[in-house]
């Protein structure tokens, strides 16, 4: 615990980044862990197998809008990523920049109405989720992939025993029996590391500390060994010790099963230490993405910058501390150009009025960066100046 | 914040082995309620908190006791309700120190025993007044749940289809209907009343149900792939339901009351039958010489309804303490 407890000044990127786990996985993706897992799920019906370069989960041009009063607030307006089995995508970004609606598309749980989906693909394996039948993708969920919540208080059923809700899983998709499916949770809790899971099994939710909750919310995440999870801001109802667990927890868990996982957050100290990759939103677009290690040194994004700028550090302790000035775009009147503009330091003309592509990003010697993309029209400004 | 004695040894034997070891911290242990090791839920802690509570145990014992005198009426006398002696007991009043003999609480216009007669009665009220809550509960709940899961559309036709059967008062509604009918047995009576009733329970259960839809659990259920009826009868239902049981214990109380009311018109249910309305109406004729006449039946009446809507206001309490 003791090298937790001064997170916010580790946020350094060598720091951390060098030191724990993901970094260390990620070579291994390509590698014979590959292999190893491709075994042991290939017992499994209709899982056609992943290529080498194929992603689990790949989102193109995906926009989502909302009707309400005020007119068509647009929370997702084209955003694209990808994630690879095994790899940890952290999606990073404030209230309302559209990451959790981006979430609730691919898992096909979003509202609609209010909601639409206006344009765009989720592929998970090559499939067009957004044109499957329901009932397909009913299945695929909790089975093939699934989403832990913010607040595990609210995301578990008050009147049902957590014993019950995990065995649920085994129920629904797997038809066990009553009594294998209580067993099956009690080996959950277990791997959650409940302490006396077999005497907690029939106790139900407000029973358990909230880290607890969040653990039965993951253990009934990865109940049936997905291959995508999508975490929802799992940390953020808790406090920051239990948070650390909780996220190695799922860290540990998701090398376990090398699953992809898409982490929803606005804490840049949970992403630098489990991500391997990093997509920055703001307004429903990506204008940054980046593996983890590089952003954290360099942002190629003025809203990056001043995420990180906006950490508070050691070193500088006694100076004011750095803000993004103004406030979020309200949806509903997105500005022109580039969504930032008003509240960018690097503003110019042309930013007003025409909208900055994901430009690849180039090293100091000119080559592309495997992954590194900014919508930004100044970029280079930004990542070297 | 544990207020349970730190111990070592559980936590450490449950850490697999094969597990690298992230020690659980103090602030993760489990956190016992008032009872180690007895699992809470919503239901046992309501009726923990109804055994402590007066209103409930005597609610609960005078509805005990009416639902053994309706099904076991010979328990209680062996007088018929229905023979009378004219010559011998017209109008005699009551002998209160003759504990459930005939003559206890005195006889009516037509020398029939009042005790035989309000203990009989019992059943006719009773059942009509589980009848309609039964049928209402189920009736109701079903259109509710299903207007306030699907909304969209089917909203609104069932909402409109509830606004319309709202929209006819109670009692006139039960007389239009009922006279219609030429025997009006305990179930025709209680179909009466249900068809007009089961709006109440389908709007409660409607607010109830768009309330629970939006809870984070639901949309939980669903992104780990339950459907529909999973999530309707596994999830919301259980979490909406509370209210409903309450509303339906207090209506059954005034199902009760509507029974001896249309039976006190003269169009519930009517001689051979032994209805504690009826009697109430043969009471007042003689009011003034034989006041024992109406009051005996009145008392019995009251004492029921007051017993279920006790019964509902307890239950309230114990299922949703923030409403104390």
């Amino acid at each position: 615990m003791s090298d937790r407890t001064e997170r916010p000044t580790a946020d350094e990127p060598n720091a951390t980044t060098g030191t724990t786990g993901p970094v260390e996985a990620a070579p291994s993706a390509t590698g014979p862990a590959e292999e190893v897992v491709e075994i042991t799920k290939s017992g499994r019906a209709g899982h056609p197998a992943t290529g080498g370069g194929e992603p689990l989960l790949e989102v193109r041009d995906l926009a989502v809008e909302f009707r309400t009063r005020e007119g068509v607030a647009r929370a997702v307006n084209g955003v694209n990523y990808s994630v690879h089995a095994g790899e940890t995508l952290a999606v990073l970004g404030e209230s309302g920049s559209g990451k959790s609606v981006t979430a609730q598309a691919i898992m096909g749980i979003l509202d609609t109405p209010p909601g639409r989906i206006a344009a765009g693909r989720v592929l998970f394996r090559g499939r067009d989720l957004l044109v499957a039948p329901e009932e397909e993708r009913r299945r695929l969920r909790g089975e093939r992939m699934s989403m832990i919540f913010q607040d595990a208080l609210s995301s578990l059923n008050p009147v049902l025993s957590v014993g019950y809700q995990l065995g649920e899983m085994f129920r629904v998709h797997r038809g066990a029996s009553r009594r294998e499916a209580r067993e099956r949770a009690v080996d959950l809790m277990e791997r959650v590391r409940i302490p006396a899971a077999r005497e907690r099994v029939n106790d139900y939710p407000h029973q358990f500390s909230g880290g607890m909750r969040q653990r039965i919310m993951i253990a009934m995440a990865l109940a049936l060994e997905p291959d995508l999870i999508i975490a929802d801001e799992p940390t953020t109802a808790l406090d920051v010790t239990v948070q650390a667990q909780v996220m190695e927890l799922l860290a540990e868990l998701q090398r376990e099963f090398h699953m992809g996982l898409i982490l929803i957050t606005h804490d840049l100290g949970v992403v630098a230490d489990v991500a391997d990759r990093i997509a920055v939103m703001y307004a429903g677009r990506i204008v940054e993405t980046a593996p983890v290690k590089e952003l954290y040194a360099a942002p190629a994004h003025p809203y990056t910058k001043g995420l990180l700028e906006s950490i508070p550090r050691l070193d500088h302790k006694g100076k004011e501390l750095y803000a993004i000035k103004g406030l979020p775009p309200s949806l509903t009147a997105l500005p022109t150009g580039c969504s930032f503009h008003p509240r960018c330091p690097m503003a110019t003309e042309r930013c007003t009025t025409e909208r900055p592509p994901l430009h690849t990003v180039l090293d100091a010697s000119e080559a592309p960066v495997e992954g590194r993309g900014s919508a930004c029209h100044y970029w280079k400004e930004t990542l070297h100046g | 914040m544990p207020d349970v004695p730190m111990k070592a040894t559980p936590e450490a034997a449950t850490l697999k082995a094969t597990q690298p070891a992230v020690p659980v911290p103090v602030d993760e242990r489990p956190d016992s309620g008032p009872a180690p090791g007895k699992p809470r839920s919503l239901w046992s802690d309501a009726w923990h908190d109804l055994r402590r509570k007066p209103s409930f145990l005597i609610s609960a014992g005078l509805i005990l006791l009416f639902l053994t005198i309706a099904a076991f009426p010979g328990l209680f006398t062996d007088a018929s309700p229905r023979d009378g002696d004219l010559t011998q007991f017209y109008l005699q009043k009551p002998q209160l120190t003759h504990f459930f003999s005939p003559e206890w609480l005195g006889y009516d216009a037509q020398g029939r025993s009042i005790y035989a007669r309000i203990i009989h009665g019992t059943r006719a009220s009773i059942i009509i007044g589980l009848t309609v809550t039964a049928i209402v509960f189920v009736l109701g709940s079903l259109v509710g749940m299903l207007a306030g899961y699907f909304g969209g559309w089917v909203d609104t036709v069932l909402s409109r289809v509830v606004d319309t059967f709202m929209g006819i008062p109670f009692l006139l509604g039960a007389m239009v209907i009922l006279v219609s009918f030429d025997v009006r047995g305990p179930m025709v009576i209680s179909l009466a009343l249900a068809v007009l009733g089961w709006t109440t329970i389908a709007r409660v259960m409607r607010g109830s149900v768009i309330q629970v839809k939006q809870a984070d659990y639901v949309q939980a259920a669903r992104s780990l792939g339950a459907g529909t009826s999973r999530i309707l009868l596994r999830h919301i239902l259980p979490n909406a339901i509370a209210p409903v049981i309450v509303v339906a214990m207090i209506a059954l109380g005034g199902y009760i009351s509507a029974e001896a009311t249309l039976s006190y018109l003269g169009i519930g249910l009517a001689d051979p039958a032994v209805s504690w309305g009826g009697d109430i109406n043969f009471g007042k004729d003689s009011i003034r010489v034989a006041s024992h006449v109406l009051i005996f039946p009145s008392i019995m009446l009251s004492a029921t309804i007051l017993a279920f809507l006790m019964m509902g206001d307890a239950v309230r309490d114990a299922l949703d303490p923030k409403l104390r």
